[in-house]
């Protein structure tokens, strides 16, 4: 973004990498996986590199109003600074806390998450899926996020994105409104469970298993985490794949 | 003229009972903290409309939801009836609109006797699912004793009501044979026209009329003690879930309640011109979040008030699913049970209770040296994702996450306190700006991949 801003020019949209986008070797991969479709696509994007900070979702839901605050405040400051109207972020938490939270405290962006976009660029035909892609006919199910699905209410747009690359999607017993946490959310990821008889995230692995589905699509990097261990936990991560949509349009179209 | 002298006196204690208990509850309520709650009235009475009145959220689980169905008409319903009882109660007539609206008065008591069988059928159903059919969210350790005592009585109150009408309209239609000049036509009911002569054909004139009575009585006096009832238990909901509905906020689910005092805080930290001369000013550690139902706002507390402990949130929880403590139920009840506490002790002039004993006793000079926490423990707060689906699950929209956040504001703010894993998340927010502790670049995965 720095740079661009250097040169006077303005991006068309800045990409909101996020903490585990940018550290998590897992969803570094979906990160670069969405960068390229940007760029198969032709779109003028920026990043904020050492300049962006974690939104302060994590650690407002954990209860901890003041370090939320310094994030918020210190991440306002940039974007407003750089003049940012559209973000798009790969992470549902970034997402809400960007889209809804921030407002309050005087930023204001026309926020989307990557599979919304996605599914925009679909629809324009800017993404064009190879005929008979990769994924043609595979059982994959959807695991809906919490705060894409029941906290912002985007059920439809990730399944559009699924559609069009032509899996056969096999819908989990709870799913949409009725969709079960990952249990990750609230800051869950960074703790151990509190006692109880199960994780939440085998319990939902389980029932992603139960579908028979070989792919389980994701939207977000907690989701991904959590999911990918349940699989190791139940021993099937050879047999069943958790894929964020933008690495599966990019294997499709061998990108 | 003796029926009548009764009748009157009845009401007006039962009226003037329930008064109280409502303005008491009403009160309870306002021990929380102001909150306005912005957003348009449209928007506020379609969820009324939707939600309370046509039920929309219940229709997620159909079988339910349709047997439930018939008990509310039918409630409501009986509500039209009750117009006639009063009349004829006051005035010492019977049945005052049977001859004045004729055919139509015929369509609405068969009507509301048609309703009243689906209700008695699905009373039954009820009390069978409940006891015998083991419904998980039933069962949960937060449901011994009195909640589930009150669950069942409700429903025995509703047949001994259904009963109550059903003697009365049957008695009535053999009457009016006997004795059309007292007991006017009411054309041929839907239900009682056979019911009647079924259950009291044959019997003499004077027994019938003692039936008749009975029934009359019975159903009046349920009306009242189900009104006087209402307050202390969880069937509150029937009457709460409309103002419920019509408060809930409008506001983006994912969007917490911002914290002004805190953001100014951060802002004059920071330099960024927040209201330093503010902060300055307050002498006493602020507190922070919420330790008890004084920190709360009055939404809160209303929420509890309209639980009727159905389990949807607590069925839906993933904590509770797999075996936590947390039970977003649990979290409802214990909010009402604590203000109840607090509003005997208010009640009673508890002096005992008072922070400074020589002001009177009220909701700014209140100290039992208890507070939510002896309710709902850390390890209950901990449990939770904020996935929302109890939020999504209640029919009556209550949202049993916004107490919990509060609390586990306090806990971290005010207490310091909170879950050990959660200082390296904390710490490496707070240094290094970003969720995890990491010495390398946000964009090294970038210059990975470009080669830069």
């Amino acid at each position: 973004m720095a740079e661009m801003s250097a040169e006077g020019k303005e991006p068309e949209i800045l990409f909101w990498v996020g903490c585990a986008g940018s550290f998590d070797s897992r969803a570094q991969k979906v990160t670069i996986a969405f960068c390229k479709i940007l760029n198969a696509v032709g779109i003028e994007f920026a990043i904020l590199g050492n300049e962006e900070q974690c939104t302060g979702d994590p650690a407002r839901r954990a209860g901890n109003e003041f370090i939320f605050q310094m994030m918020a405040l210190q991440n306002i400051e940039t974007l407003n600074m750089y003049k940012v109207k559209k973000i798009v972020a790969a992470c549902p938490h970034c997402f809400n806390t960007l889209k809804n939270e921030y407002p309050a405290l005087g930023g204001n962006y026309e926020v989307v998450h990557h599979t919304q976009l996605l599914q925009e660029l679909i629809n324009q035909g800017r993404i064009k899926m190879e005929a008979g892609g990769s994924f043609k006919g595979k059982k994959i199910t959807y695991h809906d996020s919490c705060y894409m699905g029941r906290v912002n209410g985007v059920y439809e747009a990730p399944r559009g994105v699924l559609e069009a690359l032509d899996g056969d999607l096999v819908e989990m017993k709870r799913s949409r409104t009725n969709g079960l946490c990952c249990g990750a959310g609230g800051a869950q990821m960074w703790k151990e469970d509190e006692p109880g008889d199960k994780r939440i995230n085998i319990e939902r692995a389980e029932e992603a298993i139960g579908t028979g589905a070989e792919i389980v699509a994701v939207n977000c990097p907690f989701c991904m985490t959590m999911l990918s261990d349940g699989m190791k936990a139940a021993e099937k991560q050879d047999d069943i794949m958790v894929y964020d949509l933008s690495e599966m349009i990019v294997m499709t179209n061998k990108w | 003229m003796v029926q009548q002298i009764v009748f009157f006196v009845v009401t007006a204690l039962a009226l003037g009972y329930a008064v109280k208990q409502f303005l008491r509850l009403r009160r309870n309520i306002l021990l929380g903290k102001d909150e306005v709650i912005a957003g348009d009235s449209i928007q506020r009475w379609r969820n009324v409309a939707l939600i309370a009145f046509g039920q929309k959220k219940m229709f997620k689980q159909f079988i339910p939801a349709f047997f439930h169905f018939f008990i509310y008409t039918a409630f409501l319903m009986t509500q039209v009836e009750l117009i006639e009882i009063f009349i004829d109660g006051l005035f010492g007539v019977h049945r005052f609109f049977a001859p004045i609206l004729g055919g139509l008065y015929t369509f609405i008591i068969s009507f509301i006797e048609v309703l009243s069988i689906m209700a008695f059928v699905a009373t039954f159903i009820f009390l069978a699912r409940r006891n015998l059919l083991k419904v998980p969210r039933f069962f949960k350790p937060e449901m011994k004793g009195w909640p589930s005592l009150d669950g069942n009585l409700i429903l025995v109150f509703e047949m001994i009501l259904l009963i109550g009408i059903f003697s009365m309209n049957g008695a009535d239609v053999l009457l009016q044979k006997m004795d059309p000049s007292h007991y006017s036509d009411t054309g041929t009911l839907a239900v009682s026209s056979w019911l009647g002569p079924a259950l009291f054909g044959g019997l003499d004139q004077s027994t019938l009329m003692v039936i008749e009575r009975f029934g009359w009585w019975i159903h009046i006096l349920m009306v009242f003690i189900f009104l006087n009832y209402l307050p202390k238990s969880k069937h509150l909901h029937i009457i709460f879930a409309f103002p419920n509905t019509y408060y809930a906020k409008l506001t983006p689910r994912g969007e917490m309640e911002n914290m002004p005092e805190i953001m100014n805080e951060v802002k004059s930290m920071m330099g960024l011109g927040g209201e330093e001369e503010a902060m300055a000013e307050e002498s006493e550690l602020p507190e922070f979040g919420a330790n008890d139902i004084f920190d709360l706002s009055w939404k809160n507390i209303l929420d509890a008030y309209s639980c009727t402990e159905c389990g949807r949130c607590t069925a839906a929880c993933p904590a509770n699913i797999t075996g936590k403590k947390l039970s977003p139920r649990k979290i409802m009840m214990d909010i009402r049970d604590r203000t109840e506490e607090i509003a005997l002790n208010l009640d009673n002039g508890n002096m005992e209770c008072a922070k400074d004993k020589e002001k009177p006793l009220d909701k700014t000079n209140y100290d039992d040296g208890k507070s939510l926490f002896d309710y709902i423990s850390p390890e209950e707060l901990h449990a939770c994702t904020t996935c929302n689906a109890c939020v999504e699950a209640c029919p009556v929209l209550i949202n049993p996450l916004d107490p919990i956040l509060k609390m586990r504001r306090y806990e971290i703010l005010t207490l310091s306190q909170g879950p050990s894993d959660w200082l390296p998340l904390f710490n490496s927010i707070e240094n290094g700006g970003s969720a995890w502790a990491m010495s390398v670049d946000r964009d090294k995965w970038a210059k990975d991949v470009t080669g830069e």
